[in-house]
């Protein structure tokens, strides 16, 4: 750990210059901060608390390059690659191996004041907007890869939401790793989004190249009051991707915020969600749904803060386990003195098909308000045999009875996502990877899988 | 509303520990501060045998490397081991052949305890080992278990008459090297209780020790050894005190439990050390590890605790489950008031096939306090059909406290079935509307809501500890709800 960790100071040396000529002078500043940080924090292995079943050592088995400036592509991406979700039109905006794509087609008729761009782009042309908001929530955690992060990303999406603004369609962001070589990728977004307004968005994650990858995201999003943010994530990557993926929310009064994370395929996936509700009458609704084979590990670690009374939160986390795999979730929540009425419900459900599959869950309830509500619950078990029983005594076979109630189990996650077209198409892509039909590169039109 | 409720919090707050006197008798202590003379010292004053002076030398040299643990949700000022003095004992006869023996202070402490040291009352049917500051005083009934070839002594007198046992036992479930505290209690324990139930044997009676810290700046250090032999049953009680004393106060204690083929151990605590005033001042650091192995197949073993006391409590009664089939139950109440910490679970680890465990942990928190319960259930890959349930709720009286829930689940099998749910909440104004309006006072309806609650864990105590144990919560907690 040490190596990979002077690995990347280096890196962060031989880049600050260029840091400091170019660019946002506020950015580089935190940058120094988190390089402080992260030489004191270090990267977290199966000793730190938070990262004891993740695997972290085994990411780094691997050497990754970091590619500072990776924009160049000698190909139009829109040729073979597509993502599209059907009957649902979005404004689809492309990251290349963590930078905004410059061949993205325009986005037209956007409401007045609305701006979604590169986050470099954004650094530098609306400093008054950015700099509000930018490493605000992020640097008060304390985790070496959001550091690392912060000290070496330079560019992911931005989008800033006007006052009382809604808009027309859904945004749909593609994360695009392609190209040679085992790459390390740190990409940035920040999300604006003012009172009384609205946004949906959908991320795709997506990997076309054969090499292992090694990605730390930072998500930063702000809502303002009044407003609803919806966040739809899948992940459908190949075995030999790494993910760590930290979503940090500020939730003002009134606000409501959903956030959905599907998990279909990756080597290791860790998602980090810090909501923070920090408004009265706020609302956060967090879900995940992971179906996890061969030796997949997938890691999700909600922390909620409630910081002021008459917040509610909701959690539901559910996992399919098969193979050898490894599934954890670990759930903070802290209700802070004075935090009264407070509602907070925890719920992690895990299905595990066969005796080689590794569960662990740790719910975490830390209350310094009494007049709360407060309740977590965890179960590990198989398919119900009455069940199973019922099924095939009306003639329905061993293998179609237990695709049904896995998907039933997974079904309750589909049923919060309340865009139609969305739902259909995440409820084929589940049923598609329950039958073991949908490899992590589906979505690559060279169709090298078939 | 508001004033009744401020008037009999403060009333509640300001009730006195009743068990903290101090009794005035000659101690001999060794001098104060822990070097490895320290541990010679204790070993030769006990007349030990080399192999176990060995163990207490290796078990201070892994402690000297070891740091203490600072994961638990506790704040525990730092504490100086060097000021502490490490064996403390009621000076008296060498031995002790009937009550009359006993330095009638100490029989004027443990009578103020309630604690049935007199073989006169025959009625309790309680037989009793009382340890006071680091020395077991007595052990009562002791002939009448032996017709049953039930061993029940004082560790020291174990070591002395049954080495045999001893030496294969000790140390087997809590290894020295286990943790910091267990290597501290290893090095330097001075005595403690020692229970052999032989083969097909159900123990007559419950079996019960009594802890006392008397001495000023003493730590208590205690080790238990409960072993059951195929096809046994016994069921044992524990219970402390200690005087109240502006300085804090140590106590690191060692229980193991071994339960073999078909054998079945009830083990109960009602632990009341002193708390500390209400500023916090004061108090007993309470450092246990206690575990039990259910070795052979069938076996069973079950954790009762009631934890009143203690300024902060570090707990984790524990079962490892080997046995195919066997059984563990882990049931505790703990209260935290003014400034109390406790950070407090079970860890049940199934290894054998079939196993199951049951765990119920209510917390209550009152005043500053904070309360954390802290579980491990593990599932191992051959523990097939294991199943676990466990519940851990939490009640927070007043908005001061805190309450907190740790459970940790790692399964890895697929045969098994483990659920988890906890609650927290505070004794709603509906509920206390009900009382009222029924002609039932604020003070008396808490009191009835908190042991209703608390319920479930009281009924699993012995009859003697569960009064105890009622009278302690409504001591401990009535009236105090925000």
């Amino acid at each position: 750990m040490k190596k990979v960790l002077k690995k990347y100071i280096n890196i962060y040396q031989d880049l600050s210059d260029d840091f400091a000529k170019n660019g946002n002078q506020k950015v580089f500043e935190y940058r120094n901060e988190a390089l402080k940080k992260f030489k004191q924090n270090g990267i977290p292995d199966k000793n730190d608390e938070n990262y004891k079943y993740t695997g972290i050592e085994k990411i780094f088995e691997n050497d990754y390059e970091y590619f500072p400036d990776a924009k160049q592509s000698f190909v139009d991406i829109n040729e073979y690659f597509k993502c599209e979700i059907g009957d649902m039109d979005t404004h689809v905006v492309l990251l290349s191996n963590g930078s905004y794509y410059e061949k993205n087609k325009p986005i037209e008729d956007l409401p007045e004041g609305v701006i979604i761009c590169g986050l470099n782009e954004a650094m530098n042309k609306y400093p008054e907007i950015f700099d509000k908001y930018y490493n605000q929530h992020a640097s008060e955690i304390n985790d070496g890869f959001v550091s690392l992060n912060t000290m070496l990303a330079n560019d992911g999406l931005f989008i800033f939401i006007p006052e009382n603004t809604k808009l027309n369609k859904t945004i749909q962001l593609i994360n695009l790793t392609h190209g040679f070589g085992n790459k390390s990728l740190f990409k940035r977004n920040l999300f604006i989004i003012e009172e009384n307004s609205e946004l949906s968005l959908i991320v795709c994650d997506h990997t076309l190249n054969n090499s292992n990858n090694f990605v730390v995201d930072v998500t930063e999003s702000h809502i303002g009051k009044k407003s609803v943010f919806k966040y739809y994530a899948l992940q459908n990557e190949p075995k030999k991707s790494s993910v760590i993926n930290n979503h940090f929310i500020t939730l003002e009064e009134y606000s409501k915020v959903n956030s959905l994370i599907l998990s279909l395929h990756g080597g290791i996936i860790r998602n980090n969600i810090y909501a923070k509700l920090s408004g009265e009458y706020s609302h956060v609704k967090l879900y995940g749904l992971g179906l996890a084979d061969n030796n997949q590990i997938f890691d999700n670690y909600t922390f909620i803060d409630h910081k002021v009374p008459n917040c509610k939160s909701n959690e539901l986390y559910k996992n399919i386990l098969d193979d050898s795999a490894l599934t954890a979730f670990a759930g903070r929540i802290i209700v802070r003195p004075d935090a009264q009425k407070t509602e907070a419900f925890q719920t992690n459900n895990n299905i595990s098909l066969t005796s080689g599959a590794k569960v662990r869950t740790k719910p975490q309830l830390e209350i310094y308000a009494d007049d709360v509500k407060c309740s977590h619950g965890a179960t590990i078990g198989q398919l119900d045999k009455d069940a199973l029983f019922y099924l095939r005594s009306r003639g329905i076979n061993a293998k179609e009875a237990r695709l049904m109630l896995m998907f039933a189990f997974a079904n309750d996650i589909l049923l919060e996502i309340d865009v139609e077209p969305l739902r259909n198409r995440m409820s084929d892509l589940i049923n598609s990877r329950l039958r073991g039909e949908l490899p992590g590169c589906s979505h690559c039109l060279q169709g090298c899988h078939k | 509303m508001e004033k009744e409720q401020d008037k009999v919090l403060r009333e509640v707050t300001q009730s006195e520990y009743k068990y903290g006197f101090v009794t005035d008798i000659d101690t001999d202590e060794i001098p104060i501060g822990l070097t490895e003379e320290t541990v010679r010292s204790i070993s030769g004053k006990k007349n030990e045998p080399d192999w176990l002076l060995e163990f207490r030398l290796k078990a201070f040299e892994k402690w000297k490397t070891m740091k203490m643990p600072d994961w638990a949700h506790l704040n525990i000022p730092e504490i100086n081991y060097q000021d502490i003095i490490y064996y403390s004992a009621p000076k008296q006869k060498p031995s002790l052949k009937s009550i009359d023996d006993i330095d009638p202070e100490i029989k004027n402490t443990f009578d103020k305890l309630g604690i049935p040291l007199d073989e006169q009352k025959r009625l309790s049917g309680v037989a009793v080992d009382a340890v006071m500051d680091s020395i077991s005083v007595k052990t009562t009934f002791q002939e009448a278990l032996a017709e049953k070839g039930i061993i029940f002594c004082s560790f020291s007198e174990a070591v002395q008459e049954h080495p045999d046992l001893v030496k294969k036992y000790m140390g087997s479930i809590v290894p020295y090297s286990d943790n910091y505290f267990a290597a501290l209690n290893s090095a330097v324990f001075s005595d403690g209780s020692f229970c052999y139930i032989p083969k097909g044997v159900r123990s007559p009676m419950e079996l019960s020790t009594y802890f006392r810290i008397n001495a000023g700046n003493t730590g208590q250090f205690e080790r238990t050894l409960i072993i059951a032999d195929e096809d046994s049953f016994v069921s044992y009680m524990e219970g402390c005190t200690a005087p109240m004393r502006d300085e804090n106060q140590l106590h690191a204690a060692i229980v193991e439990i071994i339960a073999h083929k078909n054998a079945e151990v009830k083990y109960a605590t009602v632990q009341n050390w002193y708390p500390g005033n209400k500023e916090g001042k004061g108090g007993i650091y309470n450092f246990v590890t206690k575990r039990g192995l259910c070795k052979g197949n069938n076996s069973k073993i079950s954790w009762v605790q009631v934890e009143t006391g203690s300024a902060i409590t570090w707990k984790y009664p524990s079962t490892i489950l080997k046995g195919d089939n066997s059984v563990s139950e882990f049931y505790s109440v703990a209260v935290t008031n003014n400034f109390q910490q406790a950070d407090t679970g079970t860890k049940m680890i199934h290894l054998g096939k079939n196993t199951s465990s049951t765990i119920i942990s209510k917390g209550i928190s009152a005043g500053k306090s904070s309360n954390s319960y802290r579980g491990l259930v593990k599932v191992a890959e051959k523990a097939e059909n294991s199943r676990n349930f466990s519940q851990c709720d939490s009640l927070l009286l007043g908005d001061k406290c805190g309450a907190h829930t740790f459970p940790y689940i790692e399964v890895d099998n697929d045969s098994s079935i483990v659920e988890h749910e906890a609650t927290t909440s505070k004794i709603s104004e509906e509920q206390i509307f009900y009382c009222n309006q029924r002609g039932i006072s604020t003070e008396d309806a808490i009191g009835l809501i908190v042991n209703g609650y608390a319920k479930e864990v009281i009924n699993r105590l012995p009859m003697e500890f569960a009064v105890e144990a009622q009278k302690l919560l409504q001591i401990s907690l009535e009236g105090s709800v925000g």
